[in-house]
């Protein structure tokens, strides 16, 4: 494997269970968390719905892989970016969201945020200084 | 560090173009293609978004999409440039990376 | 400079594939390397060589197979997104107990970890899609 280390962005704008891209843009992130690169997910717009707590598909018969944006952190994913002024634009507050965590080695396996709340200001910065964006 | 940021849907269908002219960076460039180029044209509801970005960011236009939808040069907004896949190319390897707005 | 090329929408319903096949074919007339193309999510359907086009349209998918041929392209389809969508090819149909293939035979099917080893390898991913 590569020594580079490279910043990637996954950028989330789309909303789940609508399309597909949602649930396949996670698959590349599990995927990716193998190659040991600096990674970042960004949701963004309709990209922050894909967060959401409580969903429940069993009555539109498709597979609910919220569950797995919870699994992130054991990936060692763990820098996950979600965009205020787009949780504000719908009428949304980060307790709508899925708390998402990451156990933290160096210090006895404590419990970490995943989620850290940005400003749109900050969002920019991020997309700015990323080296690979993903988009789908 | 500066992007080349694209955009691929008619500012009337999708809020892509604003999504990206909130998040670009001074210095960075813009690209419009496919049905992007609508973002281009002078005088529509659009116009003013781009034009407010044309003072921080560089708009491109690629010439193909827009000769495609039945526009010349002379409808596009003051200060975009037309490029064609070949300079699409140049403006993707002079940028340090290409962020896709779909 | 290396490229590489993700692909996210089919032939015909979308632009994003003529758009990165204009793309691939200026870079590669600069002397660029393309250093391979991804078709993920229903861009893998861009490997079907069942497709048949009307004959005053552009073939998409052969487009492809001969600038693949020409330049010597590595055209990875992700193969999740093509078991999902039906796009088989022989070890495919023999581990899937499919009866028939339909990969043309310019592509072949990969898991992504070809999509994060391109955007590794190459000073640049450019990415087509909705």
């Amino acid at each position: 494997m590569s020594a580079t280390i490279k910043k990637f962005l996954y950028l989330n704008r789309k909303a789940p269970y609508g399309t597909i891209y949602a649930w396949e843009s996670l698959e590349v992130v599990l995927i990716g968390a193998a190659f040991d690169q600096d990674v970042s997910l960004a949701f963004v717009d309709d990209g922050v719905y894909q967060l959401t707590k409580g969903q429940d598909t069993t009555g539109i018969g498709m597979k609910n892989f919220s569950p797995t944006y919870a699994a992130l952190g054991d990936y060692d994913v763990k820098k996950i970016f979600v965009e205020k002024e787009s949780l504000e634009e719908r009428g949304l507050t980060l307790d709508d969201l899925q708390h998402l965590t990451w156990e933290d080695e160096d210090e006895d396996y404590a419990e970490k945020d995943s989620i850290a709340l940005v400003s749109r200001a900050e969002m920019a910065a991020l997309m700015g200084e990323s080296d690979i964006v993903f988009s789908f | 560090m500066s992007k080349l940021h694209t955009v691929n849907k008619s500012p009337f269908e999708k809020s892509s173009l604003d999504a990206c002219l909130q998040h670009v960076l001074d210095g960075a460039s813009v690209l419009l293609l496919e049905d992007g180029v609508y973002g281009a044209l002078r005088g529509s509801a659009a116009a003013e978004s781009v034009e407010r970005a044309l003072a921080s960011v560089k708009v491109y236009v690629l010439g193909e999409d827009l000769k495609a939808r039945g526009f010349g040069e002379d409808r596009l907004i003051n200060g975009i440039s037309v490029v064609d896949y070949a300079g699409f190319v140049d403006l993707a390897a002079e940028a340090d990376a290409v962020q896709a707005w779909l | 400079m290396k490229f590489a090329i993700q692909i996210n929408e089919g032939p015909y319903q979308h632009q994003a594939s003529d758009s990165a096949y204009h793309f691939t074919k200026a870079a590669l007339a600069k002397g660029h390397e393309i250093f391979r193309v991804f078709f993920y999510h229903d861009g893998v359907n861009n490997a079907s060589r069942l497709t048949t086009p009307p004959q005053d349209d552009r073939n998409v998918v052969e487009r492809w197979a001969e600038l693949a041929e020409q330049h010597d392209l590595d055209m990875v389809v992700c193969v999740a997104a093509a078991q999902r969508r039906g796009m088989v090819d022989d070890g495919e149909a023999k581990r899937n107990g499919k009866d028939a293939t339909n990969i043309q035979s310019r592509f072949r099917i990969s898991g992504l970890g070809q999509l994060v080893e391109a955007a590794i390898q190459a000073d640049r991913l450019v990415v087509f899609g909705d």
